[in-house]
């Protein structure tokens, strides 16, 4: 995001940069009053906005104007419009004037009201906001206002937890040295808290009421821009002048915390505040369907004309003719050549077949799409009782796709972890000690009384364990847990008389170190260079001699400390493979931890093995030394470090084993695999380590034991497989194919791949340089060299297609940008529909980018959640989602579609059958109020209840066999095909209403009827109706009452209407515009008529019968067949677990995971983060080492050693 | 990139006092600030407790805290958030204030917001729609030929009486133009092989005669036609160019009424060389509605037509003028029943209009016995420049109207064609349909 503000501002910013014409003189309201801005011509506006914000978009006046200079941005409302006008040039003038303006003007007004009621409820917000109460400085006291009140130039007083109401200089705070914290979650997503620092001067001067209103500093900076964290400034107060920047200035909207009172002087107010200016347009996303009705709309479009043009040119002969031959036509034709006569009637067919383009489809399609929104928004089984959040549909037009999806982005923590580990089980000298799974057996509050440091939250708990620990006679467990206790870089806090606090690096740690501190050996206070622990409630402080970090290479940590007995020990822990290959041989209990290891790697737990060693005195000096040389090399020191403790890593005693559970989200395990059961393919996109993101694929079952988990070297085999291929290919000429298939568990998709982020970088070519590790990387690099575009795009192409034939990816330590890029990569090259979710901050990129952003919501910042399209409370609300609304949805949508455009064709495409019957002139045939009612009155709500209800199997069964899924990610409901086949539908319809009926008439007379024109238009379309009705009564298969109720207010309508506008009476008062008096009423009671429908609504509805009944008696396109291929799934499945088995014994899959990074060992040790006064300026030291803890520690972002994790399971392998 | 982070596992980093640090250190760093006095400062507060969620790793805490940190948006920049209610908002939570109401956001389980309204889901099966096709094929073959047999047995003669062949006796009339004097009258003679037994429709059939022509289907005003009287003189502009005539308003005007079909047909039974006139009755040959309510006369003191119609002229191909149209007055003017019948315009170029009704006297005669007829004609009206067709047709009327092949074939065309579907259909489904019938869902 941050990326995309400032390019952004790097673009439109660079020449404001420069001037610095933004003065802002304190307490002076008159001065900022006196400046103007121009907008336009002479209208002028005052340069400095008032803090009062204004979303809504129309007020009372402005309502009507704006609100129909909006509609009509839309092109079908201009193009309705335009022939509205034209209908008034009478030589042309086909229609009477309502036939299109009453339709038109039923949208309008529809869609204005629901503009106004959205309207309405932005007034509404936008005077909460602005009525937000604050206190402005006013005269010499603080006087209690409201956010509108604020001027720039105001000084404003802030207490904690309240918002801030404008970007504003903080002048001073309550807090020592004017320090402010302010937590910007609202802003960026980052739940930290942040600080800003008034001026020395402002906070040595400012210190009263007084004062403040003395203070007339004059504040000089750039314009109101975008870029949210740069400020550029100069305060001049008493002739000097003092330097500002972004750390001095409150945004809007940040919150302040742990600040008693700050005040702050108004710098940009209202829209000129950095996030007003930072909040963009929002991108409208379009769906597919959406994509293919504009081309079909256009495709109406220019049929219709070329139609109008044919008919034209037909016209201008037929005029020829009349004006010669037809003696009581001729005068017409008197004053107009057969070229004028044929242009006027090409206008006069663009106005009379405009009726085929479906005007009423955009307004009703959005009102199916905003009621099946509310749909999901109302929908129980996404509610989220624990945090009383329902599922909440943000857009309201992309809901078809949620039924199409075939690629699911997630993002991990938070997602589909929870990120809360909890300590499950442990192995102390080969004995399991495992929790108690159930929560019957939680242990009581009285429990823990002996403990007085026990968090009760914990949910590991094993009596047996806890009767051992208190036993207090094994002295290896005694050592498990004093390492548990000791080693780590956890930070605590006392809070309260034995409330204890942990902060740590990663959730890992402080599991274990609170699962330490529930069997009685409690981390008490580190120091510098101490520890102290309560060891079943004795205090012992050890001396850490030495920590030695952990990295991803020693995957593992130690600390060597002094007891206070004045033994040394060394206590390590760390990844299996690391610590099993360093014991000293023969340990009894060995076997056992690996055994113990095993079934924990089944579990998916995180695994860590612990170790210690007494190091003797002599040894330490000895290595002391080395360690000291090491550490102040200049070159290569972290290699030497390593070397130096690896040397005293050695010959351990392993003490056991942890097993640590990556909490998942409720249900995840079950959500994957039904997506992966519908077709989708879930990828997992995480900032996090490998093993990490692959033990938890594997927690999710995403990643299952029988697959073939390819890793950056195989990738990278197999792209220069590719590559050489494809490069022969080139040189042969022959086009691009896909990728060679590997026999074997390519062709079956047993795959799945791992990708690290710099593999991605490689291979998309984001990177500035290509590494020349390899051959094929340097023949790639000559390569780009040489056709740059081609060899990259193909290379991606390569990727793409080996990734999405694997069963399932998992991208870890990529960045949002490039999350992001992997979304629009499989979206590009795929042209599959592509959904992310995540949570954070960090996945806002991903989920802006994909066709469907979900985001979490309640987890972490909003930022997720606000950029996304459909906000869950639980990842495992996607599969209500996706499987029923999504299914339902585009199942609604695509019949809605597929029927609207039959309507239309049927009752509209008679008029160009008429027209070869009428001499060309374009003489509408039905009767123009039928034109008007036809798409509003008549047709439109049975579709609509259709388009709203429609289900064809329940939410249950819809879960039960997501194979149903499938039809929406083949585009099967509704397609180019479809339409084609939906045209061909109307047209015979039409041909059928209008030829049976004119055969009828031709030269023969009924009862009553005799053959007029308007018992003729009636006929026709009496029969088209009523073949469109019966079309969606086969249509409908969920018959609910609205759906009934529908289909009677059409009847009711048609004759309702019928009877108004064709009787006597209004017929007396405007007979131009009810022309057909009393036409319905004779013809229609005319048996002759009458069978005539009767025969047009059978021959219309027995070919849609047939084929529907053919397609339920072969079963295609029906749910037999989804059914019949889970069938031969389930076996699948059984082969599969087979297989699992049997490959059980062949692998053990090391499942450590520690969510660590290196670096905190330094800074203890250095003491930077201790609160000890005196330690204070040894953190700013290393600058390196800073800028490593500058970046959030959290998964995104990668540490600046590239490693290969790779490597290690290979090893094991 | 600094808002990248959503502060997470920042154990040590995530402590306030330590990205204070840091982030200083780096500034340091980047900008050789120097040694300033902020380091002291900024060590010397540090917030403790409330602070550090966010890098804070103490995930309970930090689920502790949500709450607080989640509360509505600061600055509800898209005010359409605030209305909507924003997802996590966590209720109306203001600051951890807690928002007081314990009002839920769960949604209410009712049958519709749940979309578990009852519904009746009708499954198309051979089982239920084959019987639909052999029931409409039952039904219709026996409509069809109901209707056949009715129409076959209408008597129907037609006579073309054009005279586009030579040896026709019209052929002199042929190019006559609408109202030349003397009328052009001519005799066409022929047999009745049948007696017409009940009531007799006499009709005129014009072809390839373009009433549906659109700009002749606006020439009218039917305010005039309902006797409005201001439109009288001030005929609709959709007349023109029939609006006016010599500076005065025409009435009717219009295209439609200027071209109407003016001959006169004569009916003569011919009884050993005796010609016996046949009465043709004029009245009661337009629809009820429109002799009586939609077309009327323009009112007035008087009855007199012709003063009514002061100040108007006749339409141009006209002989005389509309108040001259017949003897009687409730058939004269615009409530003249041929003009009515005129007026009502034809669907297709191809018509038939009612000219006349012969009714039947009495039981004991047939209405047209068999034998020869003649048929006089008055030729006035046009068609030979258009190619088109005059034809008078004599035809008695079933309840179905009048003669008409068609309607009968074609019932029993679709009629078969259903049955014979239901039968390959039927076949279809005993070879294919029994496989997957235990398969299907049930909902």
């Amino acid at each position: 995001m941050t990326s995309q503000v400032s390019l952004e501002s790097y673009l439109n910013g660079n020449k404001q940069q420069l001037d610095f014409t933004w003065e802002v003189k304190a307490n002076d309201r008159a001065y900022h009053k006196q400046f103007k801005k121009r907008v336009a011509f002479c209208l002028t506006r005052k340069k400095y906005m008032d803090n009062a914000i204004k979303t809504a978009k129309y007020n009372v006046l402005t309502f009507l104007p704006l609100n129909l200079y909006e509609q009509f941005h839309r092109m079908a409302n201009l193009y309705f419009l335009f022939v509205i006008l034209l209908q008034t040039i009478p030589e042309i003038s086909t229609l009477p004037w309502f036939a299109l303006l009453l339709p038109l003007s039923c949208l309008l007004l529809i869609r204005g009201l629901r503009d106004l009621i959205d309207d309405i409820a932005r007034h509404r917000s936008d005077w909460v906001i602005n009525s937000r109460p604050c206190e402005i400085l006013v005269g010499k006291s603080f006087c209690s206002q409201k956010w509108r009140d604020i001027c720039v130039g105001d000084i404003v007083r802030l207490r904690k937890d309240s918002i801030v109401p404008a970007d504003l200089l903080l002048l001073s705070s309550s807090e020592p040295s004017s320090l402010c914290y302010v937590e910007t979650a609202d802003i960026d997503g980052e739940t930290n808290l942040k600080f800003r620092q008034a001026l020395l001067v402002t906070h040595k001067e400012l210190v009263s009421e007084a004062s403040m209103a003395a203070f007339d500093g004059k504040v000089t900076c750039e314009e109101p821009n975008s870029r949210m964290h740069s400020f550029i400034g100069t305060l001049e107060w008493r002739g000097e002048k003092y330097s500002l920047d972004g750390e001095k200035i409150l945004l809007r909207g940040c919150r302040i915390r742990n600040t008693e009172t700050c005040y702050g002087l108004v710098i940009y107010a209202g829209f000129d505040s950095k996030i007003m200016k930072n909040c963009g347009k929002i991108k409208m996303k379009k769906t597919k369907l959406d994509h293919l009705m504009d081309k079909l709309v256009i495709l109406i479009f220019m049929m219709l004309v070329i139609t109008s043009f044919c008919l034209a040119i037909a016209a201008g002969f037929s005029a020829v003719k009349f004006h010669k031959e037809h003696s009581y036509l001729s005068v017409l034709y008197d004053y107009t050549s057969p070229a004028e006569q044929a242009f006027f009637t090409f206008w006069g067919f663009m106005i009379l077949l405009s009726i085929i383009i479906p005007m009423s489809m955009y307004i009703t399609m959005e009102f199916i799409y905003m009621v099946n929104s509310y749909f999901i928004d109302w929908d129980i089984e996404m509610y989220y009782p624990a945090k009383d959040t329902p599922a909440k549909a943000r857009s309201t037009s992309l809901n078809d796709q949620l039924g199409q999806i075939e690629y699911v982005f997630s993002d991990k923590t938070g997602t589909l972890t929870q990120n809360i580990m909890t300590f499950k089980k442990c192995c102390i000298n080969g004995i399991i000690y495992a929790g108690s799974e159930n929560s019957e057996n939680k242990p009581s509050k009285a429990s823990w009384s002996w403990n007085p440091y026990a968090d009760s939250k914990a949910e590991f708990h094993d009596p047996s364990l806890l009767e051992a620990v208190l036993r207090n006679e094994d002295p290896i467990m005694q050592e498990f847990l004093r390492l548990l206790a000791l080693c780590h870089t956890v930070m605590v806090e006392e809070k309260e008389r034995g409330q204890l606090v942990y902060q740590a690096a990663s959730p890992d740690e402080e599991a274990l170190v609170t699962a330490a501190r529930n069997l009685g050996y409690v981390f008490l206070s580190r120091t510098q260079d101490t520890i102290t622990l309560s060891e079943l409630g004795t205090e012992r402080t050890y001396s850490v001699l030495a920590m030695l970090d952990f990295n991803s290479v020693r995957k593992r940590m130690s600390v060597l400390v002094r007891d206070p007995e004045g033994t040394i020990r060394l206590y390590t822990k760390g990844a299996d493979v690391v610590i099993l290959e360093r014991l000293c041989d023969d340990e009894p209990a060995q076997a056992f931890t690996q055994l113990a290891l095993d079934s924990f790697a089944k579990e998916t737990l995180r695994t860590l093995c612990l170790a210690s060693k007494e190091v003797k005195e002599e040894d330490y000096t000895e290595w002391s030394k080395k360690h000291h040389e090491a550490s102040v090399l200049l070159q290569n020191r972290a290699e030497a470090l390593d070397k130096v403790y690896e040397e005293i890593e050695q010959d351990l005693q392993l003490l056991g084993a942890t097993a640590i559970e990556d909490k998942l989200q409720d249900g995840v395990p079950e959500t994957i695999q039904l997506l992966k059961n519908g077709n989708i393919k879930v990828w997992v996109l995480t900032g996090d380590k490998q093993e990490t993101a692959v033990n938890i694929g594997f927690a999710c079952h995403l990643l299952s034991d029988d697959m073939e988990i390819l890793e950056e070297t195989e990738i990278c085999q197999m792209l220069e497989a590719y590559w050489v291929s494809n490069n022969n290919l080139c040189s042969s000429g022959e086009s691009l194919c896909a990728l060679q298939p590997r026999p074997g568990s390519w062709r079956q998709g047993r795959m799945a791949l791992v990708v690290t982020g710099d593999l991605l970088e490689k291979i998309l070519g984001t990177g500035e340089k290509v590494k020349q590790k390899e051959g094929f990387w340097a023949r790639l690099a000559c390569c780009k060299t040489r056709m740059q575009p081609v060899a990259t795009s193909s290379m991606e192409k390569a990727f793409v297609n080996l990734a999405t034939s694997c069963q399932a990816v998992i991208c870890c330590r990529v960045t949002p940008k490039q999350k992001a890029l992997v979304v629009q990569l499989v979206k590009t090259h795929q042209r599959a529909i592509a959904l992310a979710i995540g949570d954070g901050a960090n996945d806002v990129n991903m989920i802006k980018t994909a066709d469907i952003g979900v985001g979490i919501s309640g987890q972490e910042g909003m930022q997720a959640v606000q950029c996304s399209d459909y906000a869950l409370a639980q990842f495992r609300y996607l599969q209500q989602l996706l499987f029923v609304h999504g299914r339902w949805s585009y199942l609604r949508i695509c019949k809605f579609l597929r029927y609207f455009f039959y309507k239309t064709f049927a009752g509209m495409m008679v008029q160009i059958w008429f027209a070869f019957h009428s001499g060309f002139t374009a003489q509408p045939l039905y009767e123009p109020w039928f034109l008007a009612l036809y798409n509003v009155f008549y047709t439109a709500y049975p579709v609509l209840a259709m388009g709203l209800l429609e289900q064809d199997v329940s939410a249950k069964k819809s879960l039960q066999f997501p194979e149903l899924y499938k039809v929406g990610q083949k585009n099967e409901l509704f397609n180019f095909w479809i339409f084609c086949v939906t045209f061909l539908h109307g047209t015979v319809t039409s041909l059928a209403s209008f030829y049976i009926a004119l055969l009828a008439f031709e030269d023969k007379v009924g009862s009553k009827a005799t053959s007029d024109y308007q018992s003729f238009a009636v006929t026709v379309a009496t029969s088209a109706f009523l073949s469109v009705i019966a079309e969606i009564i086969l249509d409908i298969k969920f018959w609910t009452v609205l759906s009934f109720l529908t289909i009677a207010v059409s009847f009711l309508f048609f004759c309702i209407f019928s009877l108004f506008t064709q009787n006597f009476f209004v017929f007396r008062k405007d007979p131009v515009l009810f022309r057909f008096p009393d036409a319905s009423k004779n013809a229609l009671t005319d048996p002759y008529v009458l069978s005539i429908v009767l025969l047009c609504v059978v021959v219309n509805t027995i070919p849609s019968l047939t084929v529907r009944l053919l397609r339920a008696i072969t079963g295609t396109g029906a749910i037999q067949d989804k059914v019949h291929s889970r069938g031969t799934r389930v076996e699948d499945r059984t082969v599969e677990m087979q297989s699992h088995f049997r490959r059980r014994s062949l692998l053990r899959r090391s499942s450590y995971a520690f969510s660590h990074k290196e670096g905190y060992a330094d800074l203890i040790t250095r003491g930077a983060s201790l609160r000890v006064k005196g330690s204070k300026n040894r953190g700013q030291v290393s600058g390196s080492s800073s800028q490593d803890m500058q970046q959030p520690a959290r998964e995104d972002v990668l540490p600046s050693t590239a490693s290969s994790p790779s490597v290690f399971l290979q090893e094991y392998k | 990139m600094r808002s990248l982070g959503k502060g997470g596992r920042l154990g040590v980093l995530g402590h306030p006092a330590v990205r204070e640090l840091v982030t200083f250190g780096g500034c340091q760093w980047l900008h050789g600030c120097g040694t300033g006095p902020f380091p002291a400062r900024r060590r010397s507060s540090v917030p403790l407790v409330t602070g550090p969620s966010g890098g804070g790793p103490d995930s309970r805490a930090e689920r502790r805290l949500r709450p607080l940190l989640s509360g509505p948006m600061a600055v509800n920049y898209t005010a359409k958030e605030e209305a909507d209610g924003h997802p996590s908002g966590v209720g109306a939570a203001g600051g951890g204030s807690g928002g007081g109401a314990g009002k839920s956001r769960k949604p209410d389980n009712t049958a519709f917001k749940q979309q578990r309204l009852p519904a009746w889901q009708p499954i198309l099966t051979a089982g239920t729609v084959l019987p639909a096709f052999f029931i409409i094929g039952l039904i219709f073959i026996p409509i069809g030929i109901g209707i056949f047999v009715t129409s076959n047995n209408i008597r129907e003669y037609e006579i073309d009486y054009t005279g586009t062949d030579p040896s026709s006796p019209c052929n002199k009339c042929l190019n006559m133009s609408w109202n030349s004097t003397p009328p052009c009258t001519c005799t066409i003679n022929f047999t009745l092989d049948h007696s017409f037994e009940t009531n007799v429709f006499m009709y005129y059939g014009l072809s390839n005669f373009y009433q549906n022509h659109r700009r002749y289907v606006k020439s009218r005003d039917d305010s005039q036609l309902n006797g409005d009287n201001s439109s009288l003189l001030n005929p609709s502009k959709e007349c023109e160019p029939y609006r006016t005539s010599e500076g005065k308003p025409i009435a009717p005007c219009g295209a439609i009424a200027n071209s109407m079909f003016n001959d006169t047909l004569e009916l003569f039974f011919v009884d050993n060389e005796t010609r016996i006139p046949i009465t043709l009755n004029k009245k009661g040959i337009a629809w009820w509605t429109d002799k009586n309510v939609k077309f009327r006369n323009p009112s007035g003191n008087t009855n007199n037509l012709t003063a009514l119609f002061q100040g108007t002229t006749k339409p141009v191909n006209w002989p005389k003028p509309v108040y001259m149209l017949d003897s009687e007055p409730d058939n004269n003017g615009f409530i003249n029943e041929d003009f009515i019948v005129w007026m009502r315009t034809a669907a297709l170029p191809t018509f038939r209009k009612l000219y006349r009704l012969i009714e039947r006297e009495n039981n004991l005669q047939p209405t047209l016995q068999a034998g020869k007829y003649s048929l006089d004609i008055t030729y006035n009206y046009p068609v030979h420049s258009f190619d088109g067709r005059k034809r008078m047709i004599l035809s008695t009327i079933s309840w179905m109207g009048g003669k008409n092949p068609f309607l009968g074939i074609a019932y029993i065309t679709v009629g078969s064609i259903c049955f014979f579907l239901g039968v390959v259909l039927l076949v279809i489904h005993h070879k294919y349909g029994n496989r997957n019938n235990s398969a299907d869902i049930p909902n």
